[in-house]
């Protein structure tokens, strides 16, 4: 049996969210910046533990020890097959007041922003919404959270001084992915619900599941087209170039008004929030709330007709000349690169 | 059939401009608007008004200023307005912002029976989309987010049945009434208002509550006592240092295009590009 811990101990917690199952990487994210945020805080006391909720999910806790939870708080219970607001912030909140961490990071899904804030009511703290950078405030030794605000324009750093748990969401591809490590073991803690099927006042009827199942958050590379293609018909070359890189299509956010392609394609800071290896930005000027969605990717690539267009400042290189002859040069060289080169000449 | 809507007064965030100084917005001359999904949310309760009789209660909590909100609220088809307003209600979080408004609409649930809480899935200023979860849990209402259609409404059975937007597609809920909703713009399309609204707004005067009167608000679950975020600092981004450019109409479109291959080959980023590869032939 692990030793109980002390007074002293100060709980770093991570919502481990999962649907059907299947655990959401930001998770993970969230464990691998928990981990970071207790060695400032106080490498000694400092643990991160996990909180997981659903029906028949205690594999879930096993992978949680691996991304470097020391221990999982887990109701399993059929209520909460399904998400469902208030069995879920009834039941997080129970464990909230009874263990009292100090520190709580959820991941800003669709799921995420509709409990957090519940958890954070009931509890009567303090909330921060869709961070990009947590840290310990030094001096204070409090979360510092810093989020942007009106549309980008303006970073705001958020604190919570005397209401426990510090509560903070974060979008997912944000933070880093950390490497699990190979084996490793932790506490499991067995919480019950305490609710019936009939004190829930809300039912699923069906799911209408989505056509694509597009995942531009986790994708490693995206070829992203915008207002610079000048009509839908633009949009196959991007695919193709997509393609040819393993790759999928994003869009700025005028594409998806003009109903030229899903919202699921849309990066931004009204869109998804992507981290891929290799970003391809073609006719799109970068305004900040684009930025804000992408500038996380390792290597950023513009291509624009205008030398001043400031997408440029957050690319890695940057072709100044016309997507539509960029592109299908760039198509006709991967596939050289890649195939031999019989076709190159 | 009774629904209140919340809606929030924001600066037009399409054209914000930051004093880079003192990291402060610039609000002399900035455009203000209804908060783009507060006005769906309306729409919505109007609709159910024209299809099941009764009333629509708009209510926002700002400046004096928001009174202006509220009459547009009222050519849109509300019947009536409410503005708390106070200076005690200033700096408030999500926290104080969703205890005003959940006590707010227990004193108009006081007055008349309420069945629908609607409410924008975010405002384009703070950006949170966490106030209308925080007034669900507080009147302990049922919550659903992102809502993008009412299939079936029916007030005398007390019972909806609505689609929200999540990952994996549409869910497709039934819930007991009274319900809250955050709603994204597809729940319902914006109309022309018409002229008996615009004729009765232009005389209209919404009701001004404030901290202490008609309804007293908990002085210490209000304004900046009643909130345990503050904002230790703000900021401007700072700008990261561009990168190289190379121009098509100097260097050649195939040149540009190999030494953008080369260099996304070097840095090893992409699996599908073999390392070291120069780039396709010039
Ligand atoms: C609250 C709010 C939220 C927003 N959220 C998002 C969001 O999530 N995502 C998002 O993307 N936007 C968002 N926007 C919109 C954003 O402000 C910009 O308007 C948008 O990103 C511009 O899209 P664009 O770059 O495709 O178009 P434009 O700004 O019109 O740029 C087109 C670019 O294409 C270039 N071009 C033209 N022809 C060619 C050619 N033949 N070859 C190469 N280049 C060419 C032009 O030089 C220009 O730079 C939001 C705005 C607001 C107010
Ligand atoms: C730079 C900055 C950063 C901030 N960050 C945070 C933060 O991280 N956490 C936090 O708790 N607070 C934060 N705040 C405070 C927050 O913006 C206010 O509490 C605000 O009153 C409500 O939050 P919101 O704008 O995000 O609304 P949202 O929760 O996004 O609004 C959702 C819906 O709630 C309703 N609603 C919201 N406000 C009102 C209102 N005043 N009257 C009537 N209906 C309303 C509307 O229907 C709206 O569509 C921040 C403020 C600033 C200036």
């Amino acid at each position: 049996m692990t030793a109980q811990p002390t007074q002293q101990t100060r709980r770093i917690w991570v919502f481990i969210e999962q649907e059907d199952g299947a655990p959401h990487p930001v998770s993970w994210e969230l464990l691998g910046a928990a981990r970071r945020l207790a060695a400032e805080l106080d490498a000694e006391h400092a643990v991160v533990e996990g909180v997981l909720l659903g029906h028949q999910v205690a594999p879930i806790a096993q992978e949680a020890f691996r991304y470097g939870a020391s221990r999982v708080y887990l109701i399993d219970d059929p209520v909460l097959a399904l998400y469902r607001n208030l069995p879920y912030a009834a039941g997080v909140s129970r464990l909230v007041q009874s263990y009292q961490p100090e520190i709580f990071l959820v991941g800003a899904t669709t799921l995420g922003r509709d409990l957090a804030s519940a958890i954070a009511t009931r509890v009567q703290t303090g909330l921060t919404a869709d961070c990009t950078e947590l840290t310990i405030d030094p001096k204070q030794q409090i979360l510092a959270a810093t989020r942007p605000t009106f549309g980008g324009n303006l970073m705001a750093t958020i604190l919570c001084r005397q209401r426990r748990p510090q509560m903070a969401t974060v979008r997912p591809r944000v933070l880093p992915m950390p490497q699990p490590l190979a084996e490793a073991a932790g506490e499991l803690i067995r919480e019950p619900l305490d609710m019936a099927e009939e004190e829930v006042p809300v039912r699923r009827l069906r799911l209408i599941p989505s056509q694509q199942q597009l995942n531009l958050e986790y994708a490693d590379v995206i070829v992203a087209g915008g207002r610079g293609l000048g009509g839908p018909d633009g949009l196959p070359l991007l695919e193709e170039l997509a393609q040819a890189l393993g790759g999928v299509l994003g869009v700025s956010r005028p594409l998806v008004d003009a109903g030229w392609v899903s919202a699921e394609h849309q990066v931004g800071q009204t869109g998804k929030t992507v981290r891929p290896k290799l970003y391809i930005a073609a006719g799109i000027s970068g305004a900040v709330q684009h930025r804000v969605g992408m500038s996380g990717a390792d290597f950023i690539l513009a291509i624009n007709s205008d030398p001043q267009a400031p997408i440029f400042q957050v690319a890695d290189l940057g072709i100044v000349g016309d997507l539509y002859q960029v592109a299908p040069e760039l198509i006709r060289q991967v596939r050289a690169l890649q195939g031999g080169d019989d076709h190159v000449r | 059939m009774h629904t209140v809507v919340a809606i929030k007064q924001v600066p037009d965030t399409s054209n914000v401009r930051i004093n880079p100084d003192t990291g402060t917005l610039i609000r002399e001359g900035a455009p203000v608007i209804i908060n783009p999904y507060d006005v769906h949310a309306l729409e919505m309760a109007v609709r159910l008004k024209e299809r099941f009789g009764g009333k629509v209660t708009v209510l926002t909590m700002g400046p004096p200023k928001a009174a202006e909100a509220l009459v547009e609220c009222i050519e849109q088809g509300a019947d009536r307005g409410i503005l708390i307003t106070d200076r005690k209600f200033a700096a408030a979080d999500t926290l104080a912002t969703s205890y005003v408004i959940a006590h707010a609409i227990e004193a108009i649930q006081a007055e008349e029976p309420v069945d629908l809480l609607l409410f924008g899935k975010q405002a384009i200023d703070g950006d949170t989309a966490q106030v209308g979860p925080g007034v669900a849990s507080r009147l302990d209402v049922p919550l659903i987010s992102y809502a993008i259609q009412i299939e079936a409404f029916d007030p005398a059975a007390r019972r909806a049945i609505v689609h929200r937007r999540i990952e994996q597609g549409i869910e497709v809920l039934e819930t007991s009434l009274p319900a809250l909703l955050t709603v994204e713009k597809e729940i319902a399309a914006i109309r022309r208002a018409p002229l008996p609204n615009l004729i009765r707004a232009a005389g209209y005067q919404p009701e001004v509550w404030s901290a202490d009167a008609p309804n007293p608000f908990d002085p210490a679950s209000i304004g900046i006592k009643g909130s345990p975020t503050i904002v230790g600092k703000a900021f401007t981004p700072p700008p990261k240092e561009a990168g190289e450019l190379v121009h098509v109409a100097d260097v050649g479109l195939a040149a540009a295009v190999s030494t953008a291959l080369a260099k996304i080959a070097a840095a090893g980023v992409v699996a599908t590009l073999p390392a070291g590869a120069k780039g396709g032939s010039p």
